[in-house]
């Protein structure tokens, strides 16, 4: 019995940190299928999130100290856009990449001098440190709840976005083939900036329902960017719900070998998973092999 | 007038591939261009829309001088390309695809049935994906996606390629039926037979340049235009 609530246990924690893995590799996703670019300061959106959501959170009420780090954060991604990635547009792939890695560690540095190495986190948002709630005899903290609650809506939403409205359906046919896209009047700059704005605002997002259980410091973003990254190749890029899929598994990988092997494996784990996966799977666990796959979503 | 291109040049990085070319299409004309491969029609279409920058010239659209807008403006000034390869949206579905056309149609609800009532095929398909469809399936839905902006111009990049013969024909017929609706349509063909049979008038382009215009009945008959595109396959394909 003790042991059966034990492994929930661990499945508990391994979903939630599992679900903001899925969101930084929904975001990697979403600026993937439109500009073509693996951005690795994905994870930056999650720490600016937090800490933005923080120091909001001295001035006004929990609710809107989110939603206001949201919106900011989406601006920030949106300027990114704007002042990096449409004006270098015709550079090489991995030109871009190496842009975002750069633009990572500005950001870190910043966040530094904003808001120097303090460990911070927004408060609970019901209940404190000490209240559980008992799931099949495990206790969990009602955050957990805040958490996957929050993505699975995030998730709903998104792709309601994305297949049902007529934004949505253009930046889809932006990543299907963006020369026709264009042809038929959609603004395909404009929809690549809305990409980066979406993705942020899904990092942010994040990154506010996890500070409270995880803790907000200037570095937490680049593992993140890591393991998000990591999950959406596991998914197979240009999924969505593949990269959920991944994130969770990363996410579970995680919390069982930290019960079983020393905490330095801890990454160790669940990239060699990754790569075991990746030798026998290239695409990804539902990725499809023709390159049509990757530019779905 | 409702196109007129003058003296355009234009190419891909410091190759010049279009050197110069005038042409015009009048409201309500089905007007051919006709050549070989890699004369550079399909780079003439692409500046006429704003996917190529031309490097001189001029394109007035409904006498409108047009300035180099990006692609994605043409739409406004109701000119419509419909792409070499047909360039669906082969990961969504074909009413989405419609959709799209639409995109800046506020009536493209009620324009979708007007269009699937034009092509009765892609309404028993209308929610599968579009890379599942047929060539000549996918050639209709091109069609149909093009028309749900309403252009009044529509430029055709070898609509007929890499289909059967009887898909072929349909597809002209469907060109026709189209000028009749009142589009006005600059068709780029392979095809110089089909293509002369059903336009008022034609150019012919080699190596980027225009090398012969005028009516289509008299470019049936040139000597010419017989030796080097009307050969024997064109003609038995018609046939
Ligand atoms: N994207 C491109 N980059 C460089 N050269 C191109 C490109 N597209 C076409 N060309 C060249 O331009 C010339 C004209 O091509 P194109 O306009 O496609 O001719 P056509 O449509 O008549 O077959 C060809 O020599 C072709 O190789
Ligand atoms: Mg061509």
């Amino acid at each position: 019995m003790g042991s059966e609530i034990l492994i929930l246990q661990y499945l508990l924690s391994g979903i939630t940190k599992g679900s903001i893995y899925a969101m930084v590799a929904i975001g990697f996703n979403l600026i993937f299928s439109a500009t073509g670019v693996l951005n690795f300061a994905q994870g930056e959106f999650v720490m600016l999130g937090g800490m933005i959501a923080v120091t909001l959170s001295f001035y006004f009420p929990l609710p809107v100290a989110v939603a206001g780090a949201v919106v900011i954060v989406a601006c920030i991604g949106c300027l990114l856009e704007l002042l990096f990635f449409r004006p270098l547009r015709h550079h090489s792939i991995l030109h871009m990449i190496i842009i975002t890695i750069g633009l990572s560690i500005v950001i870190q540095e910043a966040a530094l001098h904003i808001w120097d190495e303090k460990v911070r986190s927004l408060p609970y948002f019901t209940g404190n440190e000490i209240s559980s709630v008992k799931i099949y005899g495990a206790a969990i903290s009602p955050q957990v709840l805040w958490v996957l609650g929050t993505i699975t809506v995030s998730v709903i939403l998104l792709h309601i976005f994305l297949r049902y409205t007529l934004q949505g359906r253009a930046m889809r046919a932006c990543s299907s083939n963006p020369e026709a896209a264009m042809l038929a009047g959609i603004n395909i700059s404009n929809m690549r900036t809305l990409a980066f704005g979406l993705s942020a605002a899904l990092g942010a997002l994040g990154g506010c329902v996890i500070s409270p259980i995880t803790m907000t410091q200037y570095e937490a973003g680049a593992p993140l960017a890591i393991k998000g990254f990591a999950a959406a190749i596991l998914g197979g890029l240009g999924n969505p719900m593949a990269a959920v899929a991944g994130g969770l598994l990363i996410g579970i990988i995680e919390a069982f070998s930290v019960s079983k092997l020393p905490a330095a494996y801890n990454d160790v784990s669940a990239f060699a998973i990754l790569l075991l996966v990746l030798f026998i799977r290239p695409h990804g666990l539902f990725g499809s092999p023709s390159g049509q796959g990757v530019r779905e979503f | 007038m409702l196109l007129q291109v003058k003296n355009l040049q234009c190419g891909y990085g410091a190759l010049e591939v279009v050197h110069g070319v005038s042409l015009h299409v009048c409201t309500g004309e089905i007007v051919g261009l006709l050549g070989a491969n890699g004369a550079g029609k399909s780079s003439l279409l692409k500046a006429m829309v704003g996917l190529l920058t031309p490097w001189h010239g001029r394109i007035w659209i409904n006498s409108r001088l047009s300035g180099w807008a990006p692609a994605w403006r043409s739409v406004s000034n109701s000119v419509v390309l419909v792409p070499e390869g047909r360039q669906i949206f082969s990961d969504m579905t074909v009413r989405e695809n419609l959709i799209m056309g639409g995109y800046h149609n506020p009536d493209r609800k009620s324009d979708i049935d007007i269009i699937l009532d034009r092509f009765p095929k892609l309404r028993e398909r209308i929610g599968q994906v579009a890379g599942t469809l047929s060539g000549g399936e996918q050639q209709m839905l091109a069609l149909g996606r093009a028309l749900m902006a309403r252009p009044k111009l529509l430029l055709l990049d070898e609509p007929s390629m890499g289909l059967a013969p009887l898909m072929v024909e349909e597809v002209f017929a469907e060109i026709l039926k189209l000028r009749d609706a009142g589009v006005t349509i600059l068709l780029v063909e392979q095809n110089a037979t089909a293509t002369l049979q059903i336009a008022d008038r034609a150019y012919v382009m080699e190596t980027g340049r225009i090398i012969l215009e005028g009516e289509a009945a008299d470019l049936l008959q040139n000597p010419e235009v017989k030796r080097a595109y009307l050969g024997k396959s064109y003609k038995e394909v018609w046939e």
